[in-house]
């Protein structure tokens, strides 16, 4: 179905990344010599994880330019959205050399900071880092925290190291002093191989088996005690999917109640721990479009209205026409799904919800 | 003896299959006799040669009692290896009718060099009939081959498919490439051909992958997890690959991998193949078919929704003529078959569930 009402925040929007050319004026002159003199200018940037000509990647219909009419034309007005969040895809993250990692995320989201939010208001971004190296990573986010439409952290669902680990406990420091949501967002390095036995010859398996990527690092900062450890901080699954965390916290619960010991710091509920800091973006729903039953029947299973945040995965194929949301949701998760659970969500946008977003909410009222 | 089985339990009314029994030699030396000279002296001066870098204890160190459920060690030896106590803890005690012995990593499934490999595998599936099925007929083997060497798995599946004591094939998930792949088909043919089906078992070692997108997790917790995402993988490949249009004789159990993740990975994998379906062709249908026609899946550990109900409603969704009951004796997440399912079956679900599905499948 179509969006009942105005404004909405679209917790997943993808702008199109800008070609390496376009960010030479936002690198230092090292990395300037270093990027043309060895043809990185002419570098795609483009990620395993999404090929540009896949039906995946983009609606046929929202092909073209991606540029900023495009954006407001098909992914802004339609939906009647109040924000959205930007979710950078670029390649930079990928690279083995965390230094030109650095510099080409910082690059990018000096670039978004130029080219879309000082020219779309209801533009907000998350912060592009280059998790290989924590420091380089905390280095870029109190760079970017001082511009307040920076609003969450963006790392891929696939990295180098599992994120409950200790390693990356600076990222989630810096992220939670500046009111900023860690999101983790579907695709990856593809450091390691995909599944646990190896690497799927299709895509679509890779597609699919990112599901089973961010269940292992729901466990991990699980387990490793990283909810508790940065109580304040949300934790976003984007392009997630969500109908396999019944599963998931099923299982934990029952495995946890067996092994306790080995993490004493987990004191209560595996599930309620992940209900309390764990959010994930609506689309895609992996759910069957001909049954709505099912779906119900799933958010049931999960147990809370709470969890999920409206996204339309923009211009990810997930749905057609402005039908984005699934049949059969009540008024009430409808309501916290489009606006109180991002608002919930990101302290950023939920500050400027009481000032400058109190219109907005006034007038969406109207049916 | 088959014969004789059905007509004596059939008055029962509780009679159980049990689709996951773990059986332990006595002493390491318990398979010398079925190894030849080379190989015994092989083991004794090498050892296993794995993809971790333990060679003789698990990466992951199980919890209480390595694992154990702490009243199954018999006097001599670790739990699982005295089959009288096998007898009376568990068959007797818990009415098994029949049970699948899963002899998990004694056959060589992760050892890199084959040929050790090779007579690993021939020697415990020896080992099965010598000191488990024949002296116990409630015990059925099932056929362990390493399936990373496809020519001798399929040599060793041909040597025992006219054994009925040998009721499916086991190879690895934890394989080193994703089962679907066509290095692996030969077995699945010489399964088709047997008309056996192949039993995964999740496993404690790996095929030199780490168990997660973003490399090893830190406790067992994450990698008891990692074997649920490691089946749901290992069905993704099998369909992806068009293994089941290719093979469409082919059944495939999923042992100790739990299931009420099925439903929500099969509306995944629809989903995404109707988007992308160009890339595999050699599909003819949507995914969530022929997992719901090839796959078989067993229940422990069970899952444990807060409402009960809530797992009655998945068990419909995956099928209940596709669910076999299992324990894991004599591991430590033991699901016993008179407190598993702490909701009300019917009387056909339970007959489904707790003997009918399996019988079969593995034709008992």
């Amino acid at each position: 179905m179509k969006v009942p009402f105005t404004g909405a925040i679209d917790c997943d929007l993808h702008p199109a990344p800008p070609g390496v050319l376009a960010l030479l004026p936002y690198l230092d002159d090292y990395w300037r010599e270093q990027i043309v003199s060895r043809h990185i200018d002419r570098m795609p940037f483009q990620l395993t994880s999404y090929p540009p000509n896949s039906p995946l990647s983009a609606r046929p219909d929202w092909r073209g330019d991606n540029g900023l009419d495009q954006l407001r034309r098909q992914a802004l007005d339609p939906f009647g959205t109040r924000l959205v969040i930007c979710n950078m895809l670029h390649g930079a993250f990928a690279l083995h050399n965390e230094d030109m990692a650095a510099a080409l995320c910082a690059a990018v989201n000096a670039w978004v900071a130029q080219e879309l939010l000082d020219r779309e208001p209801r533009l907000r971004a998350s912060i592009l880092v280059a998790a290989k190296n924590p420091a380089l990573a905390v280095a870029e986010i109190e760079r970017c925290a001082a511009d307040r439409r920076f609003v969450q952290v963006l790392l891929p669902v696939a990295g180098e190291m599992l994120l409950g680990r200790r390693i990356w406990w600076p990222i989630y420091a810096a992220a939670e002093k500046h009111g900023l949501a860690i999101g983790i967002h579907a695709g990856g390095t593809l450091h390691h191989a995909p599944t646990g036995s190896g690497w799927p010859s299709y895509h679509v398996e890779d597609y699919v088996a990112a599901s089973g990527a961010f269940e292992s690092q729901l466990l991990s900062l699980l387990t490793e005690g990283v909810f508790q450890q940065f109580p304040a901080l949300k934790f976003v699954l984007i392009e997630s999917g969500f109908t396999w965390l019944p599963t998931l916290m099923w299982r934990t619960t029952k495995t946890w109640r067996g092994v306790r010991p080995e993490i004493p710091w987990i004191d209560r509920s595996p599930a309620e721990i992940i209900r309390d800091h764990v959010r994930c973006t609506l689309q895609p729903v992996d759910a069957p479009s001909n049954d709505a039953g099912k779906l119900a029947r799933t958010l049931d299973h999960i147990g809370s209205d709470r969890m999920l945040l409206f996204s339309t995965d923009y211009p990810h194929w997930h749905f057609d026409g402005e039908d984005v949301l699934p049949e059969g949701l009540s008024d009430e998760t409808l309501r916290r799904l489009l606006i109180d659970n991002p608002l919930d969500t990101y302290p950023r946008v939920r500050e400027e919800g009481t000032s400058a977003g109190t219109r907005a909410r006034n007038e969406e009222t109207v049916p | 003896m088959n014969v004789q089985l059905r007509e004596t339990k059939a008055a029962q009314t509780l009679a159980v299959i049990d689709c996951d029994i773990h059986p332990a030699f006595r002493k390491p030396t318990d398979l010398h006799p079925y190894l030849p000279a080379r190989w015994r002296e092989h083991m004794a001066t090498f050892g296993p040669h794995l993809r971790h870098g333990l060679a003789a204890q698990l990466p992951f160190p199980r919890m209480v009692a390595g694992g154990m459920r702490v009243d199954s060690f018999p006097d001599e030896g670790p739990p699982g290896s005295d089959l009288d106590l096998v007898r009376t803890q568990h068959l007797d005690a818990n009415g098994i009718e029949c049970g699948l012995l899963i002899s998990l990593s004694k056959g060589g499934l992760e050892e890199r060099n084959l040929d050790f490999a090779a007579a690993l595998a021939t020697a415990v599936n020896d080992w099965q009939i010598e000191a488990w099925v024949k002296p116990e007929p409630r015990l059925r083997a099932g056929i362990v081959v390493p399936q990373e060497d496809a020519a001798f798995a399929v040599a060793e599946i041909e040597r025992r498919a006219s054994d009925n004591r040998f009721v499916q094939i086991l190879i690895s998930p934890r394989s080193s490439d994703p089962l679907g792949h066509r290095r692996y088909w030969p077995i699945y043919a010489a399964a088709q051909a047997a008309n056996l089906p192949i039993g995964l078992h999740v496993q404690g070692f790996s095929g030199g992958h780490a168990s997660t997108a973003s490399g090893w997790p830190t406790y067992y917790m994450e990698e008891h997890y990692a074997q649920s995402t490691g089946m749901q993988a290992t069905v993704a490949s099998l369909v992806f690959e068009g293994v089941f249009e290719r093979f469409p004789g082919l059944k495939v159990a999923l042992i100790e991998g739990g299931f009420a993740w099925a439903p929500a990975l099969c509306w995944r994998m629809d989903k995404h193949w109707q988007r992308m379906r160009e890339e595999t062709p050699h599909l003819q249908r949507a995914p969530s078919e022929y997992v719901r026609e090839h796959i078989w899946f067993t229940t422990q550990p069970i899952e444990e929704p807060d409402d009960p109900e809530h797992l009655a409603e998945i068990m419909g969704w995956v099928g209940w003529d596709r669910l076999m009951f299992s324990t894991d004796y004599p591991h430590w997440d033991f699901d016993h078959p008179a407190q598993t399912f702490k909701f009300k079956l019917g009387d056909a679900q339970k007959a489904m569930l707790f003997r009918d599905n399996a019988k079969a499948l593995y034709r008992l």
